[in-house]
């Protein structure tokens, strides 16, 4: 991981002499933690259901615009299925409910029946944890929503395919093979196209499920300078299972555990001087 | 110095012997498949070959040279004795010969000769008027099986929650598989003969081979929808596409190659069944091609001559002679031609689609 810790940040590092022994990285102290930003989502007591079995208990959380927080968590925690009610990817599964409280987006609760989850879908794009580009060119995988929007004007797509792609640091490495079949890229370069595909449709969240797991290293590094670049323009979520990738690239961080979330705080705070002692015991590494 | 002792040396024993025997035994019962198989095709081949290629004629116009097996009607074979030697003629020339000799004897003011020929029903001629209605069946049952099934298939896979209903209607097309065709035959002269009135026609036809068929491809569509990553629903639905602009846009097009890889196997079934078309559009015998229609909707309501019905015909339903066995054999190796020939083609638009979408 010697790549990723290195790698130059906008924001100045600071390390902290307060830092545990026990972590094994530090949290970078970055600019833009003192400033206020205003929330984009609202999560109030939230409960969430597989048929029968609770996934969620009594969510409460407020999710800043143009920032990156990080989901963390071990396995089962109920980390993924939030993310996935924010864009209602859960309606696809069935058997899920909503019991109680309610999801806001721009004070907009997104689980009332006025609320069309393909519109919603647009306006909060998804990555997932296993990069899946479509069996289609390049070109088309940028395209797809745009098309499935009914874009057919071939100047303006070409034009949002380079500003895509450069948004997610693909533009240079694939420029010349666009009609390139999209899974002839390397692992980490699919992922970055799926980013370049979520952004093409200019959504305002960005949500990432586990974005870098099956990537290597330097993949990973790439795509975590990248999260850094899009938080200017995007409201990014990250679900992660690296505490590393988690402390690296986002501003707050959420810990949940059985499906209830534990401790939410900046991540500095998180990871260097927990509240609670369950978040203690999962960010230096006794338990998850 | 004696070698040294080879401590892997095999040691005989009942097991490995036992796996000798097994061996054996697998091997064995492979080459007896492949050696049926064999004789099964050879002998077609040797016995219809001929026929085939004795029947090239050449012609007065464009395009010179024609196949009398291939593109004739059948016809009955006469077969007399002229001037010491046999003669074998179609219904046709030897009809315009007794006419020639008939008006030959007239001009030279001779009594008309008397003919004694034998005749052989459907030993002349060829087979053309099957080679279409096969063809045309199959094309018309084809259609409406996969766009029948292939919306079935989407239904179940894409969109009914799975439950015990699915799991019933599941149950129910496995076992209308497992139904035999004679019962489909019944089924279709009940249906659409009878009861719809459309008479033994090609339609009647279409839709008995499609309700055939229909288990096998409504199974294997649903089979290759499921082989499509859910990576690629997801993905696109997160996009915002609604359920119908995934599934035509990133689910059905990778699909299509398996579920064409089942149209294939239905082509070889629909093209080969006997048994539902005999009640429902087979004629033994019709003179007219199916394009001689007066309007157009006569077209679907027209019986047509099917080449495993023809061969069912000449091999059990007409008496046994010299001169049945050549269209019999000719018959099946063109039938099994005409089969290789529609699979090649679908397997090989298969492998283009494939090659396209590859993941």
């Amino acid at each position: 991981m010697v790549t990723a810790i290195n790698r130059p940040t906008a924001a100045p590092m600071e390390t902290s002499s307060a830092t545990p022994a026990s972590r094994a990285f530090q949290v970078p102290v970055r600019s833009t933690d003192a400033e206020k930003t205003p929330t984009l989502i609202e999560i109030e007591n939230f409960d969430f259901y597989y048929g029968a079995k609770q996934a969620l208990f009594d969510i409460s959380l407020k999710l800043d615009d143009k920032r990156v927080t990080a989901f963390i968590g071990p396995s089962g925690c109920g980390k993924s299925t939030l993310l996935r009610c924010l864009n209602r990817m859960n309606d696809l599964i069935d058997g899920t409910s909503v019991k109680r409280g309610t999801v806001k987006i721009r004070d907009t609760d997104i689980n009332t029946r006025e609320v069309d989850p393909i519109e919603l879908r647009k306006r909060v794009g998804m990555v997932f944890q296993k990069s899946n580009p479509f069996p289609k060119s390049i070109y088309e995988n940028v395209v797809y929503g745009l098309r499935i929007q009914g874009e057919t004007n071939k100047a303006k797509l070409d034009e949002i395919v380079e500003k895509s792609l450069r948004g997610a640091a693909l533009w240079e490495e694939v420029k010349d093979r666009l009609h390139e079949s999209g899974l002839s890229l390397s692992g980490g370069q699919q992922q970055r196209l799926c980013i370049a595909r979520t952004i093409a449709v200019s959504p305002e969240v960005i949500l990432m499920d586990e974005p870098c797991s099956a990537l290597d290293p330097i993949a990973t590094a790439k795509v975590e300078e990248l999260i850094n670049e899009l938080k200017k323009d995007y409201t990014i979520i990250i679900v992660t299972h690296s505490m590393q990738q988690a402390a690296r690239c986002s501003d707050k961080t959420a810990f949940f555990y059985m499906g209830k979330l534990i401790e939410y705080a900046d991540t500095r705070t998180i990871f260097m001087n927990p509240a609670n002692p369950q978040t203690e015991a999962y960010v230096s590494g006794r338990f998850g | 110095m004696s070698a040294p002792i080879n401590p892997f040396a095999s040691k005989p024993s009942r097991s490995r012997s036992f796996e000798k025997v097994v061996l054996g035994v697998f091997r064995t019962a492979t080459y007896i498949i492949l050696c049926c198989g064999f004789f099964v095709f050879a002998d077609i081949l040797f016995k219809g070959v001929p026929t085939v290629a004795n029947a090239f004629k050449t012609t007065a116009s464009f395009p010179y040279v024609t196949n009398t097996f291939l593109f004739e009607a059948p016809e009955t074979l006469y077969v007399f004795e002229k001037d010491g030697k046999k003669v074998e003629m179609g219904d046709g020339e030897y009809r315009t010969y007794r006419e020639a000799e008939e008006a030959k004897a007239v001009a030279a003011g001779q009594p008309a000769p008397v003919f004694k020929a034998s005749s052989y029903v459907y030993s002349a001629g060829g087979i053309w008027p099957c080679i279409v209605g096969t063809v045309l069946l199959v094309l018309g049952s084809m259609t409406i099986a996969l766009s029948l099934g292939v919306c079935s298939a989407i239904y179940l896979n894409e969109y009914a929650k799975d439950g015990p209903v699915v799991r019933a209607i599941r149950l129910a097309i496995l076992n209308l598989a497992g139904v035999p065709s004679i019962v489909f035959g019944l089924f279709g002269f009940g249906m659409f003969v009878i009861y719809f009135d459309w008479n033994v026609s090609l339609l009647a036809g279409w839709f008995t081979l499609a309700f055939m068929v229909l288990p096998v491809v409504i199974t294997a569509s649903e089979e290759s929808l499921k082989a499509v990553p859910n990576g690629f629903r997801d993905g696109s639905l997160a996009l915002g596409a609604t359920k119908w602009q995934t599934i035509r846009k990133n689910v059905l097009p990778y699909a299509l190659p398996g579920i064409l890889t089942s149209s294939i196997l239905g082509i070889a079934r629909v093209a080969g069944e006997t048994a539902p078309i005999m009640f429902t559009a087979a004629y033994v015998v019709r003179d007219k091609l199916p394009w001689d229609v007066e309007k157009a909707s006569d077209f679907f309501f027209q019986g047509v001559m099917a080449l495993p019905y023809h061969i069912y015909v000449v091999s059990s339903k007409i008496p046994q002679n010299e001169y049945t066995s050549r269209v019999q054999y000719g018959t099946a190796f063109v039938f099994l031609g005409i089969v290789a020939l529609i699979a090649t083609a679908s397997i090989i638009f298969r492998n283009k689609l494939r090659s396209r979408y590859q993941w």
